[in-house]
């Protein structure tokens, strides 16, 4: 199958994504959409991986989930301790440094 | 030992003396800063005579000798800046009259000084000072002269401005050091002027360069010499820079003895002489130096006539004959204007050391006013005052009678228009004796004051009982900053006294060095260091006679003047000042010269120094330059601003934006 069909798939989910953290004011979902970025960013990277017959992006694909996986921890952690607060759940009200 | 190393060691002793005073200033105990001080000067002085002695030995064809330490710079196109003494019989016979002379000072500061809280900061001062007027005239290039000549500007501020909580010393002081920079400057830049035909700084080598560069009377060689001459007018207070000097009286009485007689004002007198060669190819400064020298000779005798301050009158007599000497040197008479600067040595240091023991007396009060009859209450300082004031007008056989009348002789040699300045200096020897024996007679003769009666009958000085300053009356007390508790005659003191005496000594026989048709010491010495002198003067035996007479006589005539005037008939000085009011009036205004100056120079720089701060640097500095830049970084940064928004949407689309256009911008370009 051509690496095109691919591509198109990661960049439509990449998209998505992308117009979901700029859309969405609720801190979860975004952490969702920036998970969707990502993997489209490792499908493309394992659709090359295959194309050049190497396992360099397969390796990358990993490292990309692991740091993915970090991120969500601390993302979530964020979002528990906001509501513990009970600190409004939604980006645009979280504008200043202070709490 | 070799006359150069003797003249190094004449520097180092004074400047050892500083680093000792000046570090151990606050452990050492009672007048120990004193005793170091004096005896630093005292070993200054022994090295002095022996490099006299060694200089005698070489043969009169060699006696210019140079010895260089360590080179400064040396940077090539004849930039030679080296650590340099020139050892002459000139400047042999500067730093045995300056380290002499000081060594009394510093005796006779030892007794005066004590009490004062700032014992050991005088006399760390006190050395520094002859040390720069050493270095002045033991340099051997002009890049050390200059450098001796701003110490002594320097030292002076600090000795004016000593007592530094007292307004008007400080104001005197500052005086001092801007007039000062004035004649640095000219200095320096007659040196360029110098400097750019010979490529040498070395004086020897400049004044060997010097005739076959210039061409005589050239512009350079001019220009060079009425800048040096500008140095020399500002430190020797010749007119039109001559008013710091009167002011500098502010400082303690020895310091005002240092300055007349040995360390400061003399050096614009060294300064012709030493620079003889360069004033020989300009004709023209010399004129001008001998002009001034005369005027100012004139002028400052008739200020000393009004002036009522016993220091300041005696401040206008050193401005006087400083004037003598500076038209002697300028005219080619430089034998005798050295002559006249040692034997003015003697009887100034003497007749302010004098003074300082009668102001003691009068509880710190300078006024002459305020003064009268202290003869018997003062027995030994009043023999002081006659010696110094005889010598001072010039009756024989005193020092300064053979002095002053060996210049104009010299003068009058020339002939042609120096004839004037011949007069001139007759005339001035009137004044001389008038305003002496004026400031003896109210002073000494008369009834006694109360200061004066208080000592006599009851044997204690006077003491204000709240001290004050003389100058404006504000009260003090005697803390450090003012002048200490004690006040100090020399009856009383044997340091002082031994000091007085060994000068009224000397002003008594200084004269012998140079008797004329009877010894020629002084000429012979010094003949290595003149002898290519192309201003000569040939006067007749007639002449010579004809002005040791004229000279005894009017000595004498102007003490008799001051006796009928200021005792026999006291009513006369005021009828003669009631009738020649406007002469008196312009003699007691100092003619103006405070208020000229204020005019042209003062308030024009004030001015310009408000319009400085108040229109350039608040319109064109805060308003253009700073307040265009700041503006410019405020007006940039508000635009800015306006993301910083805190929206992480807004940053997250930002960045989509940002990352696309690079991204974008690549594909475009592969």
């Amino acid at each position: 199958m051509n690496i095109g069909w691919y591509l198109a798939v990661s960049a439509l989910i990449f998209a998505i994504g992308a117009g979901g953290v700029l859309v969405r004011r609720n801190p979860l979902v975004i952490l969702l959409c920036l998970e969707l970025m990502l993997n489209a960013a490792n499908l493309a990277l394992i659709g090359f991986s295959r194309m050049w017959g190497n396992g360099d992006g397969q390796v990358f694909a990993l490292i990309v989930m692991v740091v993915a996986a970090c991120e969500v921890t601390v993302g979530l952690g964020l979002i528990v301790a906001m509501h513990r607060r009970r600190l409004p759940i939604d980006v645009d009200e979280m504008r200043e440094l202070q709490g | 030992m070799s006359a150069t190393t003797a003249a190094w060691l004449v520097l180092a002793a004074p400047l050892a003396g500083m680093i000792v005073i000046g570090a151990l200033f606050n452990r050492l105990p009672g007048r120990a800063a004193g005793w170091v001080g004096t005896a630093a000067i005292a070993v200054s002085f022994v090295f002095a005579l022996i490099t006299l002695w060694k200089l005698q030995q070489h043969t009169p064809g060699h006696r210019e000798l140079t010895s260089t330490l360590w080179t400064i710079a040396n940077i090539g196109q004849g930039v030679d800046a080296r650590a340099t003494i020139l050892v002459d019989p000139l400047s042999v016979l500067m730093i045995c009259v300056v380290a002499g002379v000081s060594t009394l000072i510093h005796l006779y500061s030892v007794s005066y000084l004590q009490g004062d809280r700032g014992y050991s900061r005088f006399f760390a001062y006190l050395n520094f000072f002859v040390f720069s007027m050493l270095l002045l005239v033991l340099a051997g290039n002009f890049i050390l002269l200059i450098v001796g000549w701003a110490f002594v500007g320097a030292a002076s501020y600090m000795l004016i401005s000593f007592w530094y909580r007292r307004t008007t010393a400080t104001s005197a002081g500052i005086k001092a050091f801007v007039i000062n920079v004035l004649g640095d400057i000219g200095l320096v830049l007659g040196t360029f002027f110098i400097f750019r035909h010979t490529h040498t700084f070395d004086l020897v080598a400049s004044f060997r360069a010097a005739p076959h560069v210039f061409a005589s009377g050239s512009g350079d060689v001019t220009a060079g010499c009425l800048l040096l001459l500008v140095g020399a007018f500002a430190k020797s207070a010749q007119i039109p820079l001559h008013t710091w000097l009167p002011d500098a009286m502010e400082g303690p009485t020895p310091v005002s003895a240092l300055i007349h007689a040995a360390t400061m004002v003399t050096a614009g007198v060294y300064l012709i002489a030493r620079m003889h060669p360069l004033f020989q190819l300009a004709p023209a400064a010399g004129d001008v130096g001998a002009i001034v020298g005369a005027l100012t000779l004139l002028i400052a005798g008739t200020i000393g006539l009004a002036a009522t301050d016993l220091k300041r009158v005696i401040a206008y007599s050193t401005m006087s004959q400083i004037g003598y000497m500076i038209m002697g040197v300028s005219v080619g008479a430089y034998t005798a204007g050295l002559f006249h600067l040692m034997t003015h040595a003697f009887f100034k240091a003497l007749l302010f050391m004098a003074a300082g023991s009668l102001i003691s007396a009068m509880g710190g009060n300078q006024s002459l006013n305020a003064m009268s009859g202290l003869r018997r209450a003062l027995p030994f300082t009043f023999f002081c005052f006659i010696v110094g004031g005889l010598a001072l007008t010039g009756v024989p056989p005193f020092s300064g009678f053979f002095s002053k009348d060996s210049i104009l002789l010299f003068v009058a040699g020339r002939g042609g228009w120096h004839w004037a300045l011949y007069v001139a200096g007759y005339l001035g020897a009137f004044l001389t004796g008038l305003y002496t024996f004026r400031m003896i007679f109210r002073a000494f003769l008369g009834e006694p004051c109360p200061e004066a009666l208080e000592l006599i009958e009851h044997g204690h000085l006077f003491h204000p009982a709240v001290p004050t300053n003389p100058a404006n009356g504000e009260v003090e007390d005697t803390d450090v900053g003012f002048p200490g508790p004690d006040h100090v005659i020399a009856e009383r003191a044997i340091p002082m006294r031994a000091a007085m005496s060994l000068l009224a000594l000397l002003a008594i026989v200084g004269g012998i060095v140079s008797i004329p048709k009877t010894t020629t010491w002084l000429d012979h010495f010094l003949a290595p260091t003149f002898a290519d002198s192309t201003l000569t003067s040939h006067p007749s035996n007639g002449l010579l006679y004809f002005g040791l007479i004229l000279g005894a006589v009017i000595s004498l005539a102007s003490i008799a003047t001051a006796y009928v005037i200021w005792v026999a008939r006291p009513a006369l000085a005021p009828a003669i000042a009631a009738r020649a009011r406007p002469l008196t009036t312009l003699f007691e205004n100092k003619w103006y010269f405070d208020e000229l100056i204020d005019a042209l120079v003062v308030r024009p720089g004030a001015w310009f120094g408000r319009f400085a701060q108040n229109t350039f640097e608040r319109v064109i500095v805060n308003g253009l330059l700073i307040g265009g830049s700041t503006g410019l970084v405020r007006a940039g940064s508000a635009l800015v601003r306006g993301t910083q928004s805190g929206i992480l949407r807004v940053y997250a689309g930002l960045m989509l934006v940002g990352i696309a256009g690079v991204g974008l911008y690549f594909l475009l370009q592969s």
